[in-house]
């Protein structure tokens, strides 16, 4: 009875541990795959499975300018937005990052609210500060907006990095003549680029799928991806969005598995 | 010369805090005076703006209606995060324990939905849940049921593709507070006669505390503000705060209205962030003591 028990207690917490967490798993995976396989259907509707296949989708989405039109446009103001992330929020990484300050933790907590605040709110105040200031919406504002949901990416990830950088190193390059500049040049950007190629690819991620914020700062001349296709699918069940699901999913999974080689993601994030 | 040399080796490691300057500057003009607008507005009493008084607020908690309506969505994030702890934690008590590679892998399957765009993964699980949908397919196919289940625009619709979608919010903190778990203290309390359900119990979950409430905190608050999820597997009558207050704001134009929404939604999720922050103190004190 006595040696009976473990194994038994054993197998179950096993059993349900690595049952839930497969489950788990599936679910995590199953959306992207569906897609993936609706996309190439022949049919008109979102059946599954297919009744046929074909790239039919795919040639459709080469003619859909409006979709084209709003990713270019989710492009230009992710690729500002995350430029004018990395530039303030790293600056702002540096001295945050080792001080114990009062005043750094304040800030640090302001940079950080973004993350826990309701966009849709945030979007709604943006409208209106720029109607009280007199200053049309337009890209610039989106650009504006965007880049305060997106920079406590940057911020953390640069700050996670600071981190683990050893202070040994930079004092090493000081008792050696180099100046500031030069040992943050050498030294302190090369030790965290991949802590800011992350978080600079996740605020990047974050402005192309951002939602809440663009409806409320975009002008009616300026159509965003996400917006779209969620205002497409409110409409109709439309297969070329399936495609176009398709092609951002292929695209996540090669940059993220780009950032992966490069900056080691997964292990940076958990 | 000891003491410029000492003095040089404090200066080199620390920056001065006038480089946060520029962001600070940003977040200030761009963020708090916006919310400081969004303040001022939600005490106008009408759109015109002439008369100034709570009567906003007065009209949200005396509205039977309102008060649902953010009662619904406070109640949404309780369910989806109760099953994202419940399957989240199992992901990463296995992400603790695997090799390199298949570490990595779990790893990867966490962050493809959450780099994936929200409307993508929402957009997957209405050809999942849809009536020609794969479990409909499959129930029809089995002979389980005669006819399409409705499960899209239904709660458990919502519940489940939002428990998806913010899964990795969950995964992620709980794998780093599990990582941090001392192997010897699993170990001991197996030496010691407990079984891995006693250990489970009375090791690990209470030292992974401070991961089950961090992950918890974001969970919670990325669910009830996730509008496209909510409001595309929902559909028209299931109706949460951040739809109310995006209809009130962008297709009745009552700003006065939407702003109070806006105040008394940021003043509920700030509530359960400060809940959970303290709570997240003592589960460290905890867990390290």
């Amino acid at each position: 009875m006595a040696a009976r028990r473990p194994t038994l207690d054993v197998l179950t917490f096993h059993g349900v541990m690595i049952g839930l967490s497969i489950i788990a798993l599936i679910v995590l995976v199953a959306p992207s795959a569906v897609v993936l396989i609706v996309s190439f259907t022949s049919g008109f509707s979102l059946k599954f499975p297919p009744p046929g296949w074909s790239t039919r989708w795919y040639v459709e989405l080469w003619n859909a300018w409006q979709l084209q039109f709003a990713a270019k446009n989710s492009f230009v103001v992710a690729a500002w937005s995350t430029g004018l992330s990395i530039v303030l929020g790293v600056a702002a990484a540096l001295p945050i990052a080792r001080s114990k300050t009062l005043s750094a933790r304040i800030l640090d907590s302001v940079f950080m609210s973004p993350l826990v605040l309701p966009a849709l709110a945030f979007g709604l105040a943006g409208l209106m500060f720029f109607s009280a200031i007199g200053l049309p919406v337009s890209k610039v504002t989106l650009v504006i907006g965007h880049t305060v949901v997106c920079v406590p990416f940057v911020v953390r990830n640069t700050i996670a990095s600071l981190a683990q950088l050893d202070p040994v190193l930079l004092e090493c390059s000081a008792s050696l003549g180099a100046s500031r500049f030069t040992t943050f040049r050498r030294i302190t950007l090369p030790l965290v680029k991949p802590g800011i190629l992350s978080g600079g690819f996740i605020a990047f991620m974050s402005s192309f799928d951002n939602v809440p914020v663009s409806l409320f700062l975009r002008d009616a001349a300026t159509d965003m991806l996400p917006i779209r296709m969620w205002q497409d699918l409110e409409g109709r069940l439309d297969v070329t969005i399936a495609a176009l699901s398709g092609v951002l999913i292929v695209a996540t999974v090669a940059v993220m598995i780009l950032m992966e080689r490069v900056t080691g993601l997964s292990r940076r994030l958990a | 010369m000891a003491a410029s040399g000492l003095r040089r080796s404090i200066d080199v490691s620390g920056y001065d805090l006038r480089l946060a300057m520029p962001l600070a500057g940003f977040f200030a003009a761009f963020f708090l005076a916006p919310l400081a607008v969004l303040v001022v507005l939600s005490f106008q009493t009408d759109t015109t703006g002439a008369h100034w008084g709570v009567t906003q607020y007065v009209q949200f908690l005396g509205d039977a209606f309102s008060l649902g309506v953010l009662a619904s969505t406070l109640w949404l994030g309780v369910k989806v995060t109760a099953v994202c702890l419940v399957f989240g934690w199992p992901v990463a008590w296995l992400h603790a324990r695997s090799g390199p590679t298949v570490k990595s892998l779990i790893m990867l399957i966490v962050l493809l939905p959450l780099l994936t765009s929200v409307v993508v993964r929402t957009f997957a699980w209405i050809v999942i849940l849809g009536r020609q949908g794969i479990v409909n397919a499959t129930l029809m196919s089995l002979g389980l049921v005669e006819a399409p289940l409705k499960l899209l625009y239904t709660d458990l619709g919502v519940v489940t593709a939002l428990a998806q979608v913010q899964m990795p919010l969950m995964v992620l903190p709980l794998a780093t507070a599990l990582s941090r778990i001392d192997p010897n203290l699993v170990a001991a309390s197996e030496v010691l006669g407990a079984g891995e359900w006693r250990t489970f119990a009375k090791v690990i979950l209470p030292l992974s505390l401070p991961g089950i409430v961090a992950g918890s905190m974001l969970t919670y608050a990325a669910s009830i503000t996730a509008f496209i999820t909510q409001s595309l597997i929902g559909g028209g009558q299931m109706l949460f705060m951040p739809m109310y207050l995006y209809q009130q704001a962008s297709t009745l134009q009552n700003w006065p209205f939407a702003a109070a929404i806006s105040i008394i939604f940021l003043i509920a999720v700030l509530a359960v962030v400060t809940v959970f922050n303290t709570l997240g103190r003592l589960s460290r004190g905890f867990a390290q003591g």
